[in-house]
């Protein structure tokens, strides 16, 4: 049974995901009402919004969480193309390569930092040992494969600086570094697409400018294209490529972080209604009561 | 607990003491009443009570001194509370030295048969001390590895008994065909649990495998012309040194290794080959946790929904940690009716379940070395208190309430990493999760 969905219509070259009229409703509420938005390869695109936006509900539905109501998601890597709200979780992940992080740090922690990097790369070592069974028995290509899957590891520690604590429990760490070892861990799953929720939420100042570092080099370095939600605008506006604006569930505005910042709509809805509405608003108020 | 203002404000700690020691000896009072004073007896007119009001009076008093002395001393306000945590520094030495005394426990094991002064009561008690430490073992996979809380883990062992007594009995196959196919179908027996429960959590985990191991017994009990009923099966055949019998004919092992015929024989081969089936149950789990699969399992106990992002299939992973701890209670269950050569569904009861699980527990979720001695201890301390049958289970109970107490995570609560780059460091118990169902 293959889980690709090749005959799903094509995307066009540049876009990795195409998330179409995608709403999700839990019994009498609309958290997402008809968003489509696409995420085009070898950039960062940000999901913003007011608290309440359906941001999360968003990544739910493309990271297989939650089963969207109504919509198409379809994502075309270079293993193919998939539609998303046909796959479960972990093929999600698996197959179409899309990665994520949470908002609330989900690390094993009681499992040594390396040991969380290698729970990540799971698939290809449960092939390399046999589906278990020649690994018990000790033959096979298991130990190659899991020499590799350190290494793999060891690189991604230099890079997010944690390898001299490689051998700690991953609850020991720091908030900051528990970040980075989450970005890191969903990265080892070799994703075309990383998701990530809040990345820089209760990070200090110096520690969200590494975290910029760390994810224009995941985009320029590994070719993975990032999908974040965040509600740090020093962030959102310094590292995006394109900008997402969700508020009660409805796309409100999209395009380039400049632009995006300029719209109306969003100042409206981050700030409420600008002085010179408020003014008309008054003046209808006025000449209805007179 | 300490009182900064004047000493007028706060009552004097004496007051107090007395005062909790009074409250303590009241609600004594009122249970010992109806509980130590009043015996009924058999009169002429029927039933009568007899009042034994000195037995009350002495249960107050303790009560009340006990409670006043522990308030005095222990409990007294201020006190700086140490004693219980056990400071990390012991933890891990406590996880070094178990990694020396684990080959030397097992060396014991081994030569303990054949040591001069071994009797064979001794080897018949190590015979069922390793069968609660392979079954200790297999239950560990599930409930320590995987962290899916099993209370039925019993009817496997269930499922690997009956299936070696009929498949002997009605097919006329050797231990050695059966073994296997025990495992196997306890195994299948595993998986079929696990279809139902996959997405079952913590307490409602519980009740469902609480539930099947009852029903498993009850089938059992029931289905009386396939397993016997509640008579059993009896007549087992006994087990073979591959194929040569334990027994004083020409054919029988002692002959045909030119021995005189020993009862002895058949015992120590029992030993032994309980002694390597438990082995091979370690070495399987040690290996097993250096896996993929063994990661996944710890993963899965860690954080089920991170799991499922990286891609780990989730169902698949909770199956396989069932069926393997199923299968190596097969294993021993068909051990036990080969030694028993009796098996009735008496012997699978709930009783031995809490019996595993408590071995686990006490023994710390997912040590080997842990779960090893704990089923040492509660074994081999069962048998020490066969005497006192009548204070057996208070006894137990008492030695259950103190670990809880002062290693609420079993005796081995740390956790050793399955890899490393420089340094293997024990991951102290506290930042381990113990799984959510």
């Amino acid at each position: 049974m293959t889980l690709r969905h090749d005959d799903a219509p094509a995307l066009p070259e540049d876009v990795l995901l195409r998330v179409e009229r995608l709403t999700m409703r839990f019994g009498g509420l609309t958290a997402v009402n008809d968003v489509s938005f696409d995420v085009r390869r070898g950039e960062i695109t940000a999901l913003i919004g007011p608290n309440g936006a359906g941001k999360t509900t968003v990544f739910n539905c493309i990271t297989g969480f939650y089963k969207p109501t109504v919509g198409r998601l379809t994502l075309q890597s270079g293993n193919g193309r998939f539609l998303l709200e046909r796959l479960r979780d972990h093929q999600i992940s698996r197959t179409a390569g899309v990665a994520r992080t949470f908002q609330n740090i989900r690390l094993f922690g009681g499992m040594t930092v390396l040991e969380n990097l290698l729970v990540a790369q799971h698939a290809p070592l449960m092939k390399a040992s046999g589906f278990t069974l020649l690994g018990v028995l000790g033959i096979g290509g298991f130990g190659a494969a899991e020499k590799a899957a350190i290494d793999k590891a060891k690189a991604w520690l230099e890079r997010i600086d944690l390898i001299d604590r490689a051998d700690d429990p991953a609850a020991d760490l720091p908030y900051g570094d528990q970040r980075r070892l989450e970005i890191a861990r969903a990265m080892c799953t070799d994703p075309a697409l990383l998701c990530l929720d809040e990345p820089a939420a209760g990070l200090n100042p110096r520690e969200s400018l590494e975290l910029n570092a760390l994810l224009r080099s995941i985009r320029d370095r590994d070719g993975t294209a990032l999908l974040l939600i965040e509600h740090d605008m020093s962030v959102v506006m310094e590292i995006s490529d394109h900008v997402i604006v969700l508020d009660y569930g409805k796309t409100i505005s999209d395009g380039a972080p400049r632009a995006v910042r300029e719209d109306p709509r969003v100042i409206a809805a981050y700030l409420g209604v600008e002085d010179e509405e408020v003014d008309e608003v008054e003046r209808e108020i006025e000449e209805a009561a007179s | 607990m300490a009182a900064p203002a004047s000493p007028a404000a706060a009552p004097s700690p004496l007051i107090a003491a007395v005062k909790d020691a009074g409250i303590a000896a009241l609600i004594a009072l009122g249970l010992a009443l109806p509980m130590l004073g009043l015996v009924t007896t058999q009169t002429q007119a029927g039933m009568g009570l007899v009042p034994h009001w000195d037995r009350v009076a002495i249960a107050v008093v303790a009560v009340f001194a006990g409670r006043l002395l522990l308030n005095l001393t222990l409990w007294r306000p201020g006190r700086r509370k140490s004693a219980l945590a056990v400071p990390p520094k012991v933890e891990a030495t406590l996880a070094r030295t178990a990694k020396y005394l684990g080959p030397l426990a097992i060396l014991f094991a081994i030569v303990m048969p054949l040591l001069p002064f071994t009797e064979r009561y001794a080897i018949d008690l190590g015979i069922l001390v390793l069968t609660y430490v392979m079954l200790g073992w297999g239950l560990n996979i599930v409930v320590g590895l995987a962290g899916l809380l099993d209370l039925g883990y019993v009817a496997f062992y269930a499922v690997g008994a009956y299936s070696y007594a009929l498949l002997a009995q009605n097919f006329g196959l050797s231990f050695w065909i059966c073994l296997p196919l025990a495992g196997i179908l306890a195994a299948f027996w595993g998986v079929l649990l696990g279809f139902p429960v996959l997405r079952l959590r913590g307490d409602y985990l519980a009740i469902v495998t609480l539930a099947f191991g009852e029903i498993i017994r009850i089938v059992l009990l029931n289905w009386y012309w396939f397993t016997g009923g509640p008579n059993g099966i009896s007549g087992i055949p006994r087990p073979t040194f591959f194929g040569i019998d334990f027994d004083r004919g020409p054919d029988g092992f002692a002959a045909t290794f030119g021995l005189s015929y020993s009862p002895l024989h058949r015992i120590l081969f029992l030993y032994y080959l309980i002694l390597a089936l438990a082995l091979i149950t370690n070495l399987v789990t040690i290996r097993l946790r250096r896996l993929p699969i063994g990661r996944a399992w710890e993963a899965l106990r860690e954080d089920e929904i991170a799991c499922r992002s990286l891609g780990i299939n989730t169902v698949n992973t909770k199956l396989t940690a069932f069926a393997l701890g199923a299968m190596f209670a097969g294993f021993a269950g068909s051990f036990f009716a080969t030694r028993q050569g009796f098996i009735s569904p008496e012997s699978f009861v709930f009783m031995e379940s809490a019996l595993i699980l408590a071995i686990v527990v006490l023994g710390g979720m997912g040590s080997q070395f842990g779960v090893a001695v704990a089923a040492v201890v509660m074994i081999g301390g069962f048998e020490l208190f066969r005497e006192f049958s009548d204070y057996r289970m208070i006894t137990f109970g008492l030695v259950m309430v103190l670990i809880m107490v002062w290693r609420p995570r079993g005796l081995v609560s740390s956790r050793s990493p399955t890899v490393f780059l420089k340094e293997k460091k024990a991951i102290s118990g506290a930042l381990v999760q113990e799984g959510h169902g």
